[in-house]
């Protein structure tokens, strides 16, 4: 593992970057801070979503399942547990979870897998609703002394370790393995690599990812129920997000959570039930239009400046 | 035995949603996931002639396929062409086609609720018991049936005896040998298609005459659907049936044992089961 000169300004510019995100609650408005949380839950999210979904172009919508799991956790467990060790637990429990799902369907085809994931928010949602039905529970307080700075900065400390992680596998041997998977599944498994084995390693991630979200922003709803925390539109709109960006390269989500984020604010303040319709035409203009994102356009801008130049 | 009954009441309308599917999946290479939508379209069709013209809903499908034959026709050959004729390989078009059918799938969703509001919607259609075998059942729900039992069973010979059904059958196995032996695979898989959204709809108009629908319920009757489909394996009619039959009585063995509330839960065990034992669908060969 050496590092070239280009790597550590890389690092040096996104350590920066960083610091420059943490000092946000210091502006004192309420309004920045709480889009700032949500950009950054998105990111996370959204990054981690593309870290799986970019080579192996898998479509997980699994999200909204792990998410919910991850608020559950922090619910049942705050009266006795440490928030910190609460994070940690959900995002164990997402891993195992993505794993055995990934176990099921990824042997398979991919085809498996998204009906798989589609359904999976809501089939989590109707066991724990009958299981709080039977234990005459309805739902759960969150009650911390958490505030929404702290929230902040929780969730950028994952958005950290989501970009640390990503980097990491990206030099590493599974990381080589998954972009041959991408470029040829037939020659990736004629070269010897258990692409079903790296496939379901490498869902974790997004599962745990995911799962810590949810229980981080759990004292964020202070009260939560099913139907709050397992709501299948998440995945939908990582999905969507992570796409627009561009999910061939590490940065990419983030291109597409920051201007998503502040559209989607937008519409529900002005026109609060069209949500649905803007997130059916942000799936088309992606298929249609931006089938790399805008790391794609970006990309294809850079390669015809080149061509000039050297012409 | 009322189990056993009403799950096969139930499961002959899912055999009719899912062969819709089927012939959108199995022959046009499109996994739809709209379809769900399409069957919402329907029903909201079927309730909209009873309520203002008193149109029996058995009226009603005649208008309804039609209706849904050319829209899908035209969604097919307009935005899914292009990205059947763009697609290098097939597991491109599947993510292309999944994207672009969920995009439908919101936009479906966003109009309807937009037009009707995001209430429930029901009408009582028949709404009158029925003696058999010693149980009574909803007329609707018997009726319902028979109408699934006719549309399947003339599918199924058109399929199996048409010259058309024959080239379809031929698309589903091989596309790229279908083109070799003279067969319009383009003009097919657009026919497939919109016959396959004229099948839900028309099990849209049937269902809504005995279950509460509302304009986001699309995407559960779209996920069971996909699961019989897989369950009865990819372009068998037969295979479909015997599925969605079985989705049938689970879920409704679920329903009224354990709690109406774990419906999919009984889908996804049968999902996980096909998954983990038999991937290739019930009556599927093993292919090496």
């Amino acid at each position: 593992m050496s590092l070239t000169g280009s790597d550590l300004r890389n690092l040096v510019l996104a350590a920066l970057a960083l610091g420059i995100c943490a000092l946000l609650p210091l502006s004192g408005s309420g309004y920045w801070l709480g889009l700032g949380v949500t950009i950054a839950m998105f990111t996370a999210l959204a990054t981690s979503w593309a870290l799986f979904s970019g080579p192996t172009h898998y479509i997980s919508l699994a999200t909204a399942a792990f998410f919910g799991v991850g608020t559950y956790v922090t619910g049942l467990g705050i009266d006795s547990l440490p928030y910190w060790g609460l994070i940690g637990i959900a995002g164990a429990i997402g891993a195992v979870l993505a794993a055995l799902v990934g176990l099921a369907t990824l042997r398979l085809s991919g085809v498996y897998f998204v009906i798989f994931t589609l359904g999976l928010a809501e089939l989590v949602r109707q066991v724990i609703t009958w299981v709080q039905n039977n234990s005459g529970q309805k739902g759960l307080y969150v009650l911390t002394d958490l505030d929404e700075a702290g929230i902040y900065w929780w969730l950028l400390g994952l958005v950290t370790a989501v970009f640390v992680t990503g980097w990491l596998i990206g030099r590493s041997r599974l990381g080589f393995a998954l972009r041959i998977i991408g470029d040829d599944e037939t020659v990736a498994a004629h070269s010897g690599i258990n692409t079903a084995r790296a496939k379901v390693l490498l869902f974790m991630v997004p599962g745990a990812v995911a799962a810590m979200t949810g229980a981080i922003l759990a004292p964020r709803y202070v009260y939560i129920e099913p139907s709050l925390a397992f709501a299948p539109i998440l995945s939908f709109q990582v999905v969507i997000m992570a796409l627009l960006g561009g999910a061939s390269r590490l940065w990419g989500p983030l291109v597409g959570v920051i201007p998503f984020t502040f559209l989607l604010e937008a519409v529900s303040a002005n026109f609060p039930n069209q949500s649905t319709l803007v997130i059916g035409v942000a799936f088309l203009i992606i298929v249609y239009f931006l089938p790399n994102g805008f790391v794609g356009l970006l990309d294809r801008a850079l390669t015809r400046t080149g061509h000039r130049r050297e012409a | 035995m009322d189990i056993l009954i009403t799950g096969i009441l139930l499961g002959g309308t899912y055999a009719l949603i899912a062969i819709g599917l089927n012939l959108q999946y199995g022959v046009a290479r499109i996994m739809n996931l709209a379809n769900g939508e399409i069957l919402v379209a329907g029903g909201y069709l079927a309730f909209i002639a009873y309520v203002s013209l008193q149109l029996s809903p058995l009226l009603t499908i005649f208008l309804v396929a039609p209706l849904a034959f050319a829209l899908n026709w035209l969604i097919y050959r307009v935005m899914l062409q292009p990205l059947v004729n763009r697609a290098k390989t097939r597991g491109q078009l599947e993510t292309d086609s999944i994207l672009a059918t969920f995009g439908l799938s919101f936009i479906g969703v966003g109009l309807m609720l937009g037009f009707f509001g995001g209430d429930y919607f029901s009408y009582s259609f028949m709404a009158v018991p029925l003696q058999l075998l010693g149980s009574t059942y909803g007329a609707n729900r018997v009726i319902a049936f028979c109408m699934a039992v006719l549309i399947c069973g003339a599918l199924y010979l058109w399929l199996n005896r048409s010259r058309a059904g024959l080239s379809i059958r031929a698309i589903a196995t091989a596309p790229a040998s279908a083109r070799l032996v003279g067969i319009d695979v383009k003009r097919l898989s657009a026919l497939a298609f919109a016959l396959g959204g004229a099948v839900t709809a028309v099990g849209g108009a049937l269902i809504s005459t005995y279950l509460t629908l509302d304009a986001s319920t699309g995407v559960v009757f779209t996920l069971k659907a996909l699961i019989i489909v897989i369950m009865g394996g990819v372009g068998d009619v037969r295979g479909t049936i015997v599925a969605a039959l079985l989705l049938g009585i689970v879920e409704t063995a679920v329903a009224s044992l354990l709690d109406p509330g774990l419906t999919l839960a009984a889908a996804y065990i049968l999902f996980l089961g096909i998954l983990l034992f038999r991937p290739q669908g019930l009556f599927g060969k093993t292919t090496t």
